[in-house]
C-alpha cells in the first residue's frame, strides 16, 4: 500500500514524461562486422570460443531462419527491417580484470550507478574480486543480478553464495563451458531453433544471457534476477536465458531491461526456455521498459520474444508475471506446456501502451498432462494512440483429462484515439475439460477522475491511482521490491496521457 | 466564509444557474432545498470546479480565495470537500490507501508534513470510532461492493479525515435508511466549529431534524428565491415547493 504514495511522489520529482533511463554510455567497444550471414554467425561463435556442437548448432539455425519469413499474423504495422543494417555483436573492450572500484571503467560505473543498482551489487557488477560474498547487508534480502551490457553478461554476482547449495548462476556463455553436460541436454528443447521467425534468428546469433540450474530438493535462498542493457547504436540483442529447476526445486527469477533513446528502432529478440521437472516451481518475473520512442513515435525498441515454460514434471508449476511498459512495438507469448500431470501454469500480465507504442501479447497453456490447471490475467491499458492486443491459446489435449483453464481479459482505455483488443483461440479436445474466459473493456471515467481530483489528487496522480488499481491482481503477483518498482513505471509511462 | 455573488453556469449551453447570491459565514450549516432541476446539483458540482460546468459569470471565494480559478484538486486544497451524491467505485483501489493518498495530497496543498502508514492508521482508527464504523471499511475497495448507505458513510469517513472548510453534502441523504442518515447527520454535527462550514444540499427536509442547520435557502430554476430559518424547511415539508412558487 505505502507503494501508491510513493509512486506519488516519485512522479512529482519527474517533470516531464521523460524516458529517464534514455542516456547513453561511452564506452570502447568491440563490433563485429555489420550486417547478417555465416560468417557473422562464426564470428560469434569464435568470439565466445564455443565448441564444435554449438557452431553446428548455431549454423544450422541460422539456415533455417533464412529459409522462414517474418510472421505477419501480429497486430502491429512496423517498416520492413533490413537484417544487413545491424550489428549482432556488440562488447566492451575488457580490460584486464579491475581490482578495486577505482581501477573499473568509470563510464561503466556510472551506468549502474545511473540505473540505481546498488552500490554493493555495483562493485560486484563491474567485475571487482571479492566484493561479491557478503549477502544480506544490512537485513536487505540480497539480488543475485547478471548484468548483461549489450552482447555480454559483464559480471554475476552472489555466485560464490549459490554455488554452496549447488546453484548454478552464470551467463549462458560461460555454463557452455563450465556445465556443457547440463547446456547440451536442455538448449532449445523448450523452444526448438526452428520455432519461429525469431527463435531461429536468436539461435543463430545470440551472444549471452542467463543460466540458471537449481539442483534437486533446493529453494533457492534469493531472487535471482538478470539486468539487460542495450547501449550500443544499430545493434541487436539476442539473449538466451535457460533455467532448469530440477525435482522439488524451487526458483523466482526476474529481468528488468532499459536502453537509450535513439531515433532508430532496435532490435532485440530473446529467447528464455524454462523446465520444470517433478514437483518444482518457477517463478518467473519481468519488468520490461525498453525504450518505448518518443511521442511522435520515432525509434524505440522491437522486442520480440519468444519465452516458454515446459513443466515436464508432475506437480510442477511455472507463473509468468510481466509488467510490460516499454518497447516500440512487443510482441510476446509467455507460454506454459502442461506435460505433467497435476502441472500448474500461470500467467499474469499488465501491458501498456501510450503514445504510438503497440503491443501484442498474451499467453498459451498447452494442457497435455492429467488435471493440468492455467490461470490467464491479463490486463491492457491503451493511452494516447497506442493499440493493444491480446493474444491468447488454451489448448486442451485429449490426454488432459480434468484439464482447468481460467482465463480473465481486462482492457482499459484512456482517451478516444487507443484501441484494445482481444483475441482469444480455445482448442478443447478433451469433454472432462473445463475452460472458463472472462472479458472486459472499460475506460477511465470522467466521474473517476473528477472524483479523486476532489479528494485532492492531481488529475496524473489519480490516473496512476485508477490504473494500479486495474492492475492489483497482477501487481499482488510480483516479489515485493519489483512490485514499487513497477507501480512508478506504470504511472511515469502513462504521463501525459490525460489532459 | 463562502461568498457566492451573481454566479451563473451553463451545462452544454444551456443556462442552469441563474444568478444565485448566497454566503455561508464560517462556523454556520446552510441548507438548500428546492426541487428536482432547480440547479442544486450543478451549484455544487460548479463549486467544486467540475468539467462541463461552465461558469457564465459572478464570483465565488472561500475565506477571500478565488474559488472559480482553481483546479478541482486545488479547490480541495483550499478547503472545499464535496459529498458526492453517488459516490464513484474505484476497483482495486484500497479504501485506506485513497483515503491516505487523499489526506496527503491535501496536507501537501496546505504545507503541511504527510502521515506516514502508522500514523494515518491511528488517525483513521480515532475517525472509525467517532463515527461507529468498522474497521473493514479501510480494507475494503473504494466503494466497490458498499451499499448505497456504506458509501454515503464513506463520504462521511472522508470528511471526518479531511477536515475540510467547507463541506457540501450533494443529497446526501438520497436513499438512506434512518440508521444512516442519524450516522451521516452525526458525522456533520461532530465536524461543527467555529472554523467550519457546510452547505446541505437536500430535497426532502427529513435530513434538517438531525442536521439543524442555521438558515434554508430555497432554490427554483436557478435562483434562490426565498431564504428564511429551520422552520422554512418544515413548512415546505408542509405545503410543498408550488407554494413558494407561487410565492415568487
Amino acid at each position: 500500500m505505502p507503494a501508491v504514495a510513493e509512486t506519488l511522489d516519485t512522479v512529482q520529482s519527474v517533470t516531464e514524461g521523460t524516458y529517464k533511463w534514455g542516456f547513453e554510455t561511452e564506452i570502447e567497444m568491440d563490433f563485429a562486422p555489420k550486417g547478417l550471414n555465416e560468417s557473422t554467425v562464426r564470428f560469434i561463435s569464435a568470439q565466445k570460443k564455443e565448441p564444435e556442437w554449438l557452431l553446428e548448432w548455431r549454423l544450422k539455425a541460422f539456415a533455417t531462419w533464412q529459409k522462414m519469413q517474418e510472421p505477419r499474423w501480429p497486430a502491429v504495422k512496423y517498416p520492413p527491417i533490413d537484417y544487413q543494417d545491424a550489428y549482432y555483436y556488440a562488447a566492451p573492450k575488457k580490460k584486464d580484470g579491475p581490482k578495486s572500484l577505482d581501477e573499473v571503467d568509470p563510464e561503466l560505473l556510472k551506468t549502474y550507478a545511473k540505473l540505481g543498482i546498488p552500490l554493493k551489487e555495483q562493485a560486484i557488477l563491474a567485475g571487482v574480486e571479492g566484493a561479491g560474498d557478503s549477502p544480506s547487508e544490512g537485513g536487505r534480502m540480497p539480488i543475485a543480478v547478471d548484468a548483461v551490457f549489450d552482447s555480454v553478461s559483464v559480471a554475476t554476482s552472489y555466485k560464490e553464495r549459490l554455488a554452496k547449495d549447488g546453484i548454478i548462476f552464470c551467463a549462458i556463455s560461460e555454463a557452455v563451458h563450465e556445465h556443457p553436460e547440463l547446456v547440451k541436454q536442455y538448449l532449445g528443447t523448450v523452444v526448438p531453433p526452428g520455432d519461429n521467425f525469431y527463435a531461429a534468428l536468436n539461435s543463430a546469433v545470440f551472444t549471452d544471457g542467463s543460466f540458471v540450474y537449481i539442483p534437486k530438493g533446493v529453494r533457492c535462498p534469493m531472487e535471482l534476477s538478470t539486468y539487460f542493457r542495450i547501449n550500443a547504436k544499430s545493434t541487436g540483442q539476442f539473449e538466451r536465458t535457460l533455467i532448469i529447476a530440477d525435482e522439488g526445486a524451487v526458483v523466482s527469477y526476474l529481468e528488468g531491461c532499459t536502453a537509450p533513446m535513439r531515433d532508430e528502432n532496435q532490435l532485440h529478440a530473446a529467447v528464455v526456455e524454462l523446465v520444470a521437472l517433478d514437483d518444482s516451481q518457477i517463478k518467473y518475473s519481468t519488468v520490461q521498459n525498453w525504450y518505448p520512442g518518443d511521442a511522435e513515435g520515432r525509434g524505440g525498441i522491437y522486442n520480440f520474444v519468444t519465452k516458454r515454460a515446459q513443466c515436464r514434471g508432475k506437480r510442477s508449476k511455472v507463473s509468468w508475471t510481466q509488467v510490460e511498459t516499454g518497447s516500440a512495438i512487443t510482441w510476446k507469448y509467455p507460454s506454459c506446456v502442461l506435460l505433467g500431470d497435476d502441472s500448474v501454469g500461470e500467467f499474469y500480465s499488465v501491458a501498456i501502451t501510450n503514445n504510438h507504442q503497440q503491443a501484442d501479447t498474451g499467453t498459451k497453456m498447452i494442457h497435455v498432462g492429467k488435471r493440468t490447471t492455467s490461470t490467464i490475467v491479463s490486463k491492457g491499458i491503451s493511452a494516447g494512440k497506442g493499440q493493444n492486443t491480446y493474444r491468447g491459446l488454451v489448448r486442451v489435449a485429449p490426454t488432459a483429462s480434468g484439464a482447468r483453464n481460467f482465463t480473465q481479459c481486462d482492457s482499459l482505455l484512456i482517451g478516444d484515439q487507443c484501441g484494445a483488443h482481444t483475441v482469444p483461440y480455445i482448442e478443447n479436445r478433451n469433454m472432462s475439460a473445463k475452460v472458463e474466459h472472462e472479458a472486459t473493456t472499460s475506460r477511465i471515467a470522467e466521474d473517476q477522475l473528477f472524483y479523486c481530483r476532489q479528494r485532492g489528487l492531481s488529475e496524473e496522480d489519480a490516473v496512476g491511482l485508477i490504473v494500479n488499481g486495474f492492475c492489483r491482481e497482477v501487481l499482488k503477483e510480483l516479489p515485493m521490491e519489483f512490485a514499487v518498482e513497477a507501480q512508478k513505471l506504470l504511472q511515469i509511462s502513462l504521463e501525459g496521457s490525460v489532459g | 466564509m463562502l461568498r457566492i455573488e451573481g454566479l451563473t453556469a451553463e451545462v452544454d449551453g444551456k443556462p442552469i444557474l441563474k444568478g444565485i447570491d448566497l454566503e455561508v459565514p464560517t462556523g454556520e450549516v446552510h441548507a438548500i432545498m428546492g426541487p428536482n432541476g432547480s440547479g442544486k446539483s450543478t451549484l455544487s458540482y460548479v463549486l467544486a470546479g467540475r468539467e462541463g460546468y461552465e461558469v457564465t459569470g459572478g464570483s465565488a471565494t472561500l475565506n477571500g480565495v478565488d474559488l472559480l480559478a482553481l483546479e478541482p484538486e486545488e479547490r480541495a486544497a483550499a478547503g472545499v470537500f464535496l459529498a458526492f451524491q453517488y459516490p464513484v467505485e474505484l476497483p482495486g483501489v484500497g479504501n485506506a490507501n485513497f483515503l491516505r493518498t487523499a489526506l496527503n495530497a491535501i496536507r501537501r496543498g496546505k504545507g503541511e508534513a504527510e502521515l506516514d502508514a502508522m500514523q494515518f492508521l491511528k488517525l483513521a482508527r480515532a475517525r472509525l470510532k467517532e463515527l461507529q464504523m468498522s474497521e473493514d471499511m479501510l480494507k475494503r475497495g473504494v466503494n466497490v461492493g458498499f451499499s448505497g448507505g456504506e458509501k454515503k458513510r464513506n463520504e462521511v469517513l472522508q470528511m471526518a479525515l479531511l477536515r475540510p472548510s467547507l463541506a457540501i453534502l450533494d443529497e446526501t441523504d438520497s436513499g438512506l435508511d434512518i440508521d444512516a442518515l442519524k450516522i451521516v447527520a452525526d458525522g456533520v454535527n461532530a465536524l461543527r466549529a467555529p472554523d467550519f462550514a457546510a452547505l446541505v444540499i437536500t430535497h426532502y427536509q427529513r435530513l434538517l431534524d438531525y442536521i439543524v442547520p442555521d438558515k434554508v435557502h430555497v432554490l427554483m430554476q436557478g435562483r434562490i428565491v426565498q431564504t428564511g430559518g429551520p422552520e422554512l424547511a418544515k413548512q415546505l415539508e408542509a405545503s410543498g415547493y408550488a407554494s413558494v412558487q407561487a410565492a415568487a
